[in-house]
């Protein structure tokens, strides 16, 4: 119902309202204003981003928020998480209600023309792979011919199955859902023989069964899906700050500067690390920021492969291994453009 | 001479401030549209319904017509989604206005016990959230039923698991239509019958026995029919297949979940418009009944029901708008109604926001008019005669 509100809630803005903020005044500047960041985020997906028993917003997602709060403010805490479901989050973005949609959002040629949003940079390589029980004695996706399958609507998920299937001549049986939580419940009582989503996801969801042992996930990748955080259309500035906060991560990772080392490395005579932490230089002016944005989501929240590490890497239950988003130099996908 | 200038003075001024207000409102449409148009184009927002005739892509579980993910296209969902709308929304009144009535009379009932069951069946019922019965119904629903390994067999080769009841679908040949034919023309004879029964009993007072006849003219006669045509029906009976059942006619859990929320949910308000009505009958109708010798049966059918439908059908109709209009709770249970295909999958594929909810809620508004428009006919065929 929600997910109606805020549909209905845009349709008024747009017929009754003149353009809210975008036209007139900027993104950073409306969140200057409000003194903090607002983040659209998953809500229920361990790993990306869900908040603990105690309300603190965790998660890879999550933390890629709270660096761009930490860049603009100095203060991870700066931020205001919005829970939104598939089916939520483009509309809450289009309507001003949220600055930037962090939440495992696939980058597609429709999404990023259409909706009248910018895809701001790649922070997580993904796939969609399928869960199924082990009972079902099945090792491979393309025996699921005649299956049904649980899956969240309105998501990159629910096109890519019926593709999948359609291209491997097997007939699909799926059963779609408004949230990821309702799919995997109506999964878990046996409703379906299947529950796909993005891999990421899959091995997250899979520890929220009552059982998980007895649940594993299918070799096959059937997809590519590029998450990416989203903005509005048209504010540049915003966008380049959004893009260049994941990309600063990256490059802070391949120049080992870390949490830990990085007040040691503002004395570094490496150019490249001098001008990353704005020692030298006018970058961070330069994207309406302070020069030393980078050093601060560093200090605060950590580079690229800390965040992974501890949300969905080897320092948390999930356990993903980095592949596509190991660095380039380390065989990987994930590559920074150089500060200068 | 004066008084009729000023009273049409008057009534002229009326017309004028009715058309002004039509047009204010008529502006005020336009202006908030064409605000729209702008206020979408400057955000960089595709707008228009350019995407009805796209390829959908995405599947939906139940499709009362044919529709295929990869060459379906928008559109065509949409019809998919308010069919189920409709379908779940009919069943949903049917069994209501049952429940509801039979509840309604029980509450009413001398029988002490009758009387406090049906009283207790509506004060729980409608009083826990409707959401909350949808998800008890769709969990009790799911979770009594046996896994697909472990599916009962039903008689008839119908087959029962938590994916469905599978029943043997009917396939018609050609000329099935002859059977059909006959069995209206059988059923139009055997009205005949009951009336010319009815008159002539009402002219002579002497009783025609019009069971047998009619019976011969509804199922014997298109049996013969059946036969003669060389048996033109068959069954494409379910089987059990590797996951799924394959074949036969599917109902799906969450359809049957929905449909019942909604009666059940329903029934508890009918149940009390019903009461209400009933009640609003002078108890003299009733003695007066009894009276001429009467049974209580035939009282409340020939004698209170008929006057306390005048008194129920305005509230019954809000009853079923709120029911159609509730079916689109569908989508927390994975239902594809209009509100999940539409309002969902479609809005957020397309991503036009504006131009799907309001396709959506006129929808719904042309199905609520088309339903209170029905009953208002209704009413009419129900009011007494005013001489």
């Amino acid at each position: 119902m929600r997910r109606l509100a805020t549909a209905v809630a845009l349709a008024m803005a747009l017929a009754l309202g003149t353009q809210a903020a975008a036209a007139t005044d900027t993104t950073l500047a409306a969140v200057k204003q409000r003194g903090e960041l607002i983040c659209g985020a998953n809500g229920t997906l361990a790993g990306f981003g869900m908040p603990d028993p105690q309300g603190n917003w965790t998660g890879f997602d999550v933390d890629f928020c709270r660096a761009i709060a930490a860049a603009i403010f100095n203060d991870p805490q700066k931020v205001k998480f919005v829970p939104l479901t598939a089916k939520d989050r483009f509309t809450a973005l289009q309507s001003g209600e949220i600055d930037v949609l962090s939440r495992n959002t696939t980058w597609t040629l429709s999404r990023d023309t259409s909706l009248g949003l910018d895809f701001a940079a790649i922070t997580y390589f993904d796939g969609q792979g399928f869960m199924v029980r082990k009972a079902l004695k099945v090792s491979s996706a393309l025996e699921l011919s005649d299956a049904s399958v649980c899956v969240q609507q309105g998501t990159t998920s629910e096109l890519n199955l019926a593709d999948y299937f359609r291209s491997n001549r097997m007939s699909l049986k799926s059963v779609t859902f408004a949230t990821g939580e309702e799919a995997l419940k109506a999964y878990e009582s046996g409703r379906c023989d299947a529950y796909t989503t993005d891999s990421s996801g899959l091995y997250g969801e899979r520890l929220e069964l009552t059982d998980p042992s007895q649940h594993i996930v299918l070799p096959e990748i059937i997809s590519k899906e590029p998450l990416s955080p989203v903005v509005r259309h048209g504010d540049n500035q915003w966008t380049d700050i959004v893009r260049w906060t994941h990309f600063v991560m990256i490059d802070a990772e391949e120049l080992g500067i870390n949490k830990g080392n990085v007040d040691a490395k503002l004395k570094s005579n490496d150019p490249e690390t001098r001008r990353l932490l704005g020692v030298e230089g006018q970058y961070g002016e330069a994207l309406g920021l302070t020069n030393d944005w980078a050093y601060r989501i560093i200090k605060h929240v950590g580079n690229y492969g800390e965040s992974f590490e501890r949300n969905i890497g080897q320092g948390s239950p999930l356990k993903i291994v980095r592949g596509l988003n190991a660095l380039w130099t380390k065989g990987g996908l994930q590559y920074g453009p150089p500060v200068r | 001479m004066l008084q009729r200038t000023l009273s049409t003075r008057r009534r002229l001024g009326g017309v004028v401030l009715q058309i002004a207000i039509v047009a204010a409102i008529g502006g005020l449409g336009y202006g908030a549209a064409y605000n729209a148009g702008l206020n979408l184009s400057r955000a960089h927002i595709a707008s228009g319904f350019g995407f009805w005739n796209n390829t959908a892509g995405f599947d939906i579980s139940q499709t009362l017509i044919a529709y295929s993910a990869s060459t379906s296209s928008f559109g065509r969902a949409f019809w998919v989604g308010l069919l189920n709308t409709l379908l779940v929304g009919a069943v949903g009144i049917v069994f209501a206005t049952i429940l509801g009535f039979v509840v309604g009379i029980a509450r009413l009932s001398n029988n002490w016990l009758v009387a406090r069951l049906a009283g207790g069946y509506v004060e729980l019922v409608r009083n826990v959230p409707l959401l909350l019965q949808l998800l008890f119904w769709y969990n009790a629903v799911l979770k009594s039923l046996p896994l697909l390994h472990g599916s009962m067999a039903l008689p008839g080769g119908a087959i029962l698991n938590n994916r469905g009841l599978f029943l043997p679908r009917p396939v018609f040949a050609a000329n099935f239509s002859a059977v059909v034919v006959v069995l209206v023309g059988g059923i139009i004879c055997a009205i005949g019958l009951t009336v010319w029964s009815r008159w002539r009993h009402q002219r002579t007072g002497a009783n025609v026995h019009i069971f047998w006849p009619s019976l011969a003219l509804i199922v014997g006669l298109p049996l013969i029919a059946y036969a003669a045509a060389g048996f033109p029906l068959h069954f494409n009976v379910p089987q059990m297949g590797r996951f799924n059942v394959s074949g036969g006619l599917e109902i799906l859990p969450e359809f049957v979940a929905l449909a019942l929320a909604l009666s059940v949910y329903t029934a508890a308000f009918i149940a009390e418009v019903v009461r209400a009505g009933v009640l609003a009958v002078s108890h003299g109708q009733t003695e007066a009944a009894q009276a001429l010798g009467l049974r209580s049966g035939q009282t409340l059918r020939l004698v209170v029901l008929p006057q306390a439908m005048r008194v129920i059908v305005p509230p019954l109709t809000s009853q079923y708008l709120n029911l159609i209009k509730n079916s689109s709770l569908a989508v927390v249970i994975g239902y594809p109604d209009l509100v999940q295909v539409f309002a969902g999958s479609v809005l957020n594929i397309t991503g036009q926001a504006v131009e799907v909810i309001a396709l959506t809620m006129a929808v719904y508004l042309a199905i609520s008019l088309f339903t209170s428009l029905t009953m208002n006919l209704y009413i009419r065929t129900v009011a007494i005669p005013e001489r």
